[in-house]
């Protein structure tokens, strides 16, 4: 019975939260880590890209709930999230188009694009802020639990109660869905391998004929789905606040480079690792160390590794400690 | 000679903006922004060694601005005796340890062939160390922190001068950025800008969360100051003297005693806070001079000349026997102190010292918006980067307030729409710093003042 409690317990604090913030993480450093493979810069406007994507569907969703259209037990974003995924790709495409397209032609260092997107990371920052505000923002509607640690305890007769939210489990399951959906698509199709040809070597993929402008525009599509959903998810997670998604792209980047950069699976696998370690490694296991040690040995100190103020640096350093010893990433980079 | 003219034209534009906004708005308020040009200037020169110079991406402007304010904190407070006495031991012991910590692991990875064993065992040696210190440090920290936490809960600094701490503040920066540097700087360009925004962020992490060290979120205020302080000179002989002096013919023409009095009063308390801003505009300008003079005699000296090979074509500089690797942790470190110097600046002008304000947009990326508009490579340039950019950043409230205002000016004040766009009117600047990078990464990509190069000849 003990031995069960513990288990919950892990499960309700650690397991899935990580696997929520994971999926989040994940989708956002598969798009990171395509517009590095194709076109080959690490872009800094993409968390700001995020917020925009959750913007609009926050701003449609409001709108469906004025006019009373609800999405019966799951929340209305979802219903709004292909209207406000169209919305941001033809925003990015413009962005392509009047910003990055004469660097590609140049064929400018990817240390200068950096720059630019750091120039429209300002922009999308301020068009978020002065569109939304800086506030908090609600946008969850439905049910909000699945199952309620009340609810567990009753049911299985645990003293740990294990409290699962319907947006843990939406996020879970729209991120395999998209992201089985995206290596299908990179793995099967003629366009998906012409993209990984691309990524792998532009010269080459040009003489066989590949057009440039086709697979970047289909990386930006992609690039905005993955910012649109996984910003919308976090948003509905958590809560929506312009500021928080500039601070989740450095775990994003911090996955996308654990994985690989350029490698949509090591990202994919990258933005479990970080969730999982930062919370593993923040998370007190005094009272699950109670429920597995015999009584002469239970501990009296909070069993921390690190104090949750931390939660951010634990990524960074697991970023730090792979670039010092796998530069490339866990599973090798630049590869799609 | 048509660039030095260039960088006397767009210097002497600035000032003349900056006099506009002390007759249109403020005195105070156009101080304010020349000091705070000032600061960002010296960011902004350090910025540019390492880029400018050497083309390294530094992202982690904020942390070193950060320790610079950590040195400012360390070096000015008066030391809190009370805390010291329960567990000022523990803590130097605490740091002895995390000392003999690193020099553990550099003696192991030296003396012994790397192998899985010794990953193991320097595995077990960093977890172990962990452990300990936290016994050692734990119930001392939480006696530091309980002394009288309202207002100290830490261990205080120094009770040194607080311009010592610009000196300081560099130094503490060297010492992180050399430590970055050896771990991050084999790393290609991009890897290192991501990897310095996330150094820096560890570090204000550390700053914002170690309350026995900075006090954390809970702030330091009322730090000390190298000018002169309101209070005391409103009181100060001389100082009334002055200003019945320079305004004495606005004095002369009130007749009534009493408002005689209270005019001048009012004038003194202005002329004060005008007073000690130019005090620091003093100070920070020396500063910035003196950096000026030192970076331009670095830039044209041999030593500049290898960098610039360095950065231009850096497998031609290894063929000539130059130690790139080197090179470029010198520059790093010459770089990150000088950023760290700002940091105990921006706190000595402040005045207090607040972890939560240090913000990758305002500390890392507008200090690079500053060198790249201004002009890579050209120390003067960025300087008027700093001063551009700074003022705009100020600017950009009040200008978008007037040019809304004049689109809108058909529309009703209680229109929906108008009171929105009137009340994100602090948000425009995010915009307005965009834009601008974006065009001058189009049109002028080596900034409005262009690297200079001096060709010699034979």
């Amino acid at each position: 019975m003990d031995f069960l409690n513990a288990i919950v317990l892990i499960a309700n604090f650690v397991i899935v939260p990580a696997l929520t913030y994971g999926s989040q993480l994940a989708l956002g450093a598969i798009g990171v880590t395509l517009i590095y493979g194709i076109l080959r810069f690490a872009n800094f406007a993409y968390g700001d890209l995020m917020a925009f994507g959750t913007m609009i569907s926050i701003l449609i969703t409001w709108k469906f709930q004025s006019m009373g259209i609800t999405f019966g037990f799951l929340p209305t974003a979802l219903l709004a999230l292909p209207f406000a995924v169209v919305v941001t790709i033809i925003v990015s495409l413009i962005f392509d188009k009047y910003i990055f397209e004469y660097y590609r032609i140049k064929k400018s260092p990817g240390v200068t694009l950096i720059v630019v997107s750091l120039g429209l990371m300002f922009v999308l920052n301020g068009i978020v802020r002065i569109v939304i505000g800086t506030g908090d923002k609600q946008f969850f509607d439905g049910h909000k639990f699945l199952i309620k640690a009340n609810e567990f305890k009753e049911l299985t007769g645990l003293n740990e109660g294990l409290a699962i939210k319907s947006t843990q489990l939406i996020t879970l399951i729209t991120t395999v869905i998209i992201a089985l959906m995206l290596f299908w698509f990179l793995e099967k199709t003629k366009t998906g391998k012409s993209m990984r040809a691309y990524s792998n070597n532009e010269d080459l993929a040009l003489l066989s004929g590949i057009d440039p402008s086709r697979v970047v525009m289909i990386t930006w599509v992609i690039a905005s789905i993955l910012a649109t959903v996984a910003g919308t998810l976090y948003g509905l997670d958590k809560s929506f606040k312009p500021f928080t998604y500039f601070n989740n792209l450095l775990p994003i980047f911090a996955a996308a480079i654990v994985g690989g950069i350029g490698n949509p699976i090591g990202a994919f696998f990258g933005g479990f690792l970080v969730a999982f370690s930062e919370i593993m490694i923040t998370y007190a296991y005094k009272k699950v160390l109670i429920y597995l040690l015999p009584e002469s040995l239970e501990p009296t100190s909070l069993m921390q590794l690190l104090s949750t103020d931390y939660k951010f640096a634990v990524s960074f350093s697991i970023l730090v400690i792979v670039l010092l010893f796998r530069p490339n990433g866990i599973f090798k980079g630049k590869v799609l | 000679m048509r660039e030095n003219e260039n960088v006397i034209l767009s210097f002497a534009i600035m000032a003349v903006l900056i006099v506009f906004v002390g007759v249109f708005q403020s005195w105070g308020v156009a101080l304010s922004i020349l000091n705070l040009c000032l600061i960002s200037a010296v960011m902004s020169i350090g910025v540019n060694i390492q880029w400018g110079y050497a083309g390294l991406i530094n992202f982690g402007v904020m942390g070193f601005t950060a320790l610079g304010g950590l040195a400012a904190v360390l070096v000015s407070v008066n030391p809190v005796r009370e805390a010291w006495s329960v567990g000022g031991i523990e803590i130097l012991v605490s740091i002895g340890l995390i000392l003999l910590l690193v020099l553990a692991i550099k003696v192991i990875s030296k003396k012994i062939v790397p192998s899985k064993k010794r990953n193991i065992l320097i595995g077990i040696i960093i977890v172990l160390f962990i452990i300990i210190i936290r016994t050692i440090s734990g119930p001392a920290i939480e006696a530091i922190e309980s002394v009288n936490p309202a207002t100290q809960g830490f261990l205080g600094g120094l009770g040194l001068p607080i311009i010592f701490s610009w000196i300081v503040g560099g130094l503490f920066a060297a010492l992180v950025a050399f430590v970055i540097g050896k771990v991050a700087l084999g790393l290609r360009s991009d890897y290192l800008a991501i990897a310095t925004l996330l150094i820096s962020g560890i570090i204000v992490s550390i700053v914002k969360h170690e309350d026995w060290l900075s006090r954390g979120v809970k702030n330091v205020i009322g730090m000390k100051r190298p000018a002169p302080y309101e209070i005391d000179l409103q009181q100060a002989e001389w100082f009334i003297n002055l200003v019945t002096f320079l305004n004495s013919s606005k004095l002369n023409l009130i007749n009534d005693v009493i408002k005689k009095e209270k005019f001048l009063n009012q004038l003194v308390m202005d002329a004060s806070t005008i007073f000690v801003k130019l005090c620091f505009a003093g100070l920070f300008s020396t500063v910035v001079i003196i950096l000026l003079i030192l970076t331009q005699k670095a830039l044209y000296s041999p030593w500049g000349r290898m960098m610039r090979a360095i950065r231009d074509n850096e497998e031609a500089a290894k063929a000539m026997g130059k130690n790139v690797v080197k090179q470029h942790l010198n520059i790093f470190i010459i770089g990150s102190s000088i950023i760290g110097m700002a940091g105990a600046m921006l706190v000595t002008y402040d005045g207090l010292f607040t972890p939560v304000s240090y913000q990758p947009l305002r500390y890392t990326f507008l200090i690079w918006i500053m060198v790249i508009i201004g002009g890579t490579g050209n120390n003067y340039g960025s300087v008027l980067g700093a001063f551009i950019v700074w003022f705009l950043w100020i600017e950009a409230a009040p200008i978008s307030l007037f040019l809304i205002n004049i689109l809108t000016s058909n529309i009703d004040h209680s229109n929906e729409f108008k009171k929105h766009l009137i009340n994100s009117v602090p948000y425009f600047r995010f915009i307005i710093m965009g834009i601008g990078l974006l065009f001058i990464m189009r049109y002028r990509p080596k900034g409005l003042l262009p690297e200079k190069i001096k060709i010699q000849k034979i």
